[in-house]
């Protein structure tokens, strides 16, 4: 592995109050500049992982490390400068408009009492043009459809400028043209150098993309590490329980369900 | 380019449309001088007032007082609807939320029943009530074992308005029916007939400070409008952030409606006219609120103390115009059909 960006160690992590641990024990290193996927079913903790690297939530035990810096140590504002988080979706009560949700990613570098300078409109506006978004400013975030509107949460992750992306489950309500455009986007992105973390529970989408594969299931780790090592119908089976082949199709993983009734 | 050609368009349709905004009052405010029931009915002649001193004694101590204090309310009431919207995610919130305005009721209603109805009396134990309300939200809200900060405020302000709302009726109850009664159920359906330059004094600092920091953090509150994992990912410190505007948009209705009382619907209404005409974002809202909801206010004012003999209740003019804007206003919201 090329060097981590961030290094995680012995996590752990429960609910206020509950002494059941959704995450148990967790020892990663994720590399800079590249792209990993957290797979796992439904709970395995996925999101529980991505909250705690976004700093929202705070470890019950160990400790996560950015850039050789106990993530605790680090300011509001310094995370927010350079962790940036997509949601799986997100509701919006009003009918802001794409220009000023993305515009939203440059309060990281804004104080509080300041309002957008003309710069920080037009680094907004570029990472539109950037995403193929410019045609979309003036339109309400709430018009959008599922694809357009992954992409404009991208787009104001990216108005940040971010080192790390967090990502969750940024593929699941959507189509497969949708799909191959956020997942290309996310590969462009490791290429200009941002980490990319995304949870996922669909294989295809971890295997096509990610260089790096985490897998999860009932808050621990089943296996880590590179795509081609992780990704195999043994360690696949046992993180779904149930029994999948891996093939290589010019040579890339696919996974296929195994169905014996057929 | 056509994300810029589109923008230009915008500002430029937003500019002309400041510029109506800011004439609207100014007009607004100078006209309503002029307006009223001295020496005849609806208009007093602009010469009066080189010649006549009854007519400049009533615009000087009764008049402007009284129309500068419909413009603070009117603002401040918007203002502090828009930025409770923005911070519940919520667009039919009204300032009333949080124990305010049933607490300054209450403090009213006591003043009248217990002490005597000297307006000064009934302002300062209202003001007082009104901050008790936002305290006893607050602190419930804390108590609370269940649900996000908001959610929890939001059902501790409901509990503490249904207290006071009761208290309140049970002081109508026992209140003497020919003297306090009258005073009471005027003061609850608001007005502005007792205000001089001193009840805009008591006012000006609470109003002042309360929208100063709306103004200064009006992008700000943008982001409190998202969900909370959003917000806290582009770096707000959502909890100070939050209670911040909540105790400086409270204080501000509070002060006001220690005043002139529960004026309904200006909270609620303005922040939706506000947003059709600048768009979503509380940059341009706020400011655009303040200036709607004093335009407003002081329009029903000037109303309430023109059309009859004998004083509206100005709570009764924002409501009824109020409410015919929103039906008005939600038979003309929905998809627009782009060309």
């Amino acid at each position: 592995m090329t060097k981590a960006l961030i290094s995680i160690e012995n996590l752990g992590f429960a609910y206020d109050g509950d002494h059941h641990l959704v995450l148990d024990g967790l020892t990663l290193e994720l590399p800079e500049a590249s792209i990993t996927a957290v797979l796992g079913p439904n709970g395995a903790g996925k999101t529980t992982l991505i909250h705690i690297l976004l700093g929202l939530l705070k470890p019950y035990k160990g400790s996560v490390h950015l850039a050789g810096r106990n993530l605790a140590h680090f300011t509001r504002r310094e995370l927010s400068r350079m962790i940036a988080f997509v949601p799986q979706s997100e509701y919006t009560a009003f009918e802001f408009s794409v220009l000023e949700y993305v515009l939203m990613g440059r309060a990281p570098h804004m104080g509080i009492l300041q309002t957008p300078t003309r710069e920080d409109l037009d680094q907004t506006l570029e990472h539109l043009e950037a995403l193929g978004l410019n045609h979309l400013a003036t339109r309400s975030v709430r018009e959008l459809s599922g694809g357009e509107r992954q992409l404009v949460l991208i787009a104001r992750a990216l108005a940040q400028e971010p080192k790390l992306l967090l990502l969750d489950e940024p593929t699941t309500h959507l189509d497969l043209s949708n799909k191959g455009r956020i997942l290309a986007t996310l590969s462009a992105l490791a290429n200009q150098g941002v980490t990319v973390i995304f949870t996922t529970h669909d294989p295809e989408a971890a295997a096509s993309t990610a260089a790096y594969l985490v897998l999860m299931r009932q808050g621990k780790i089943v296996s880590s590490g590179a795509l081609e090592r992780v990704l195999t119908a043994e360690r696949l089976s046992e993180t779904y329980g149930i029994p999948v082949r891996v093939v290589q199709v010019d040579g890339h993983p696919v996974v296929l369900l195994n169905n014996h009734n057929r | 380019m056509e994300s810029r050609t589109d923008l230009t368009r915008l500002s430029a349709r937003r500019a002309r449309s400041w510029g109506m905004l800011l004439a609207g009052l100014l007009l607004t405010f100078t006209l309503s001088i002029f307006i009223g029931r001295y020496p005849q009915p609806y208009w007093m002649p602009l010469r009066l007032l080189g010649e006549d001193e009854l007519a400049r004694q009533l615009v000087l101590s009764l008049r402007l007082p009284r129309i500068l204090a419909a413009l603070m309310m009117g603002a401040s009431l918007a203002a502090a609807g828009n930025v409770l919207q923005m911070v519940f995610s919520n667009p039919i919130v009204g300032p009333g939320i949080l124990g305010v305005s049933q607490g300054a009721a209450f403090g009213a209603a006591l003043a009248i029943l217990t002490l005597s109805a000297a307006p000064l009396a009934v302002e300062l134990s209202a003001l007082l009530f009104a901050f008790l309300g936002l305290g006893l939200s607050f602190l419930i809200a804390r108590q609370l074992r269940y649900g996000g900060w908001v959610l929890r405020l939001v059902l501790s302000g409901i509990a503490v308005s249904a207290l006071f709302a009761a208290g309140v009726g049970l002081i109508k109850y026992v209140a003497d029916p020919l003297t306090q009664l009258p005073e009471i159920t005027f003061w609850l359906l608001g007005g502005l007939w007792s205000v001089t330059w001193r009840e805009v004094l008591l006012m000006l600092p609470f109003v002042t400070v309360g929208l100063v920091i709306v103004i200064l953090m009006r992008w700000r509150i943008n982001l409190l409008s998202l969900s909370e994992q959003t917000a806290f990912s582009l770096g707000s410190q959502t909890g100070r952030e939050r209670t911040l505007l909540l105790v400086s948009t409270v204080a501000v209705v509070a002060s006001v409606t220690a005043i002139g009382g529960v004026i309904g619907w200006v909270g609620l209404i303005i922040p939706h006219m506000a947003r059709r005409l600048f768009g979503a974002s509380a940059q341009r809202t706020v400011p655009a609120s303040i200036l709607l909801g004093g335009l407003f206010v002081v329009f029903c004012d000037t109303l309430a103390r023109a059309i009859l003999p004998g004083e509206i209740p100005l709570g009764v003019i924002t409501s009824l115009l109020g409410a015919a804007f929103f039906i008005l206003l939600m038979m003309t919201t929905g998809p627009r059909l782009k060309p």
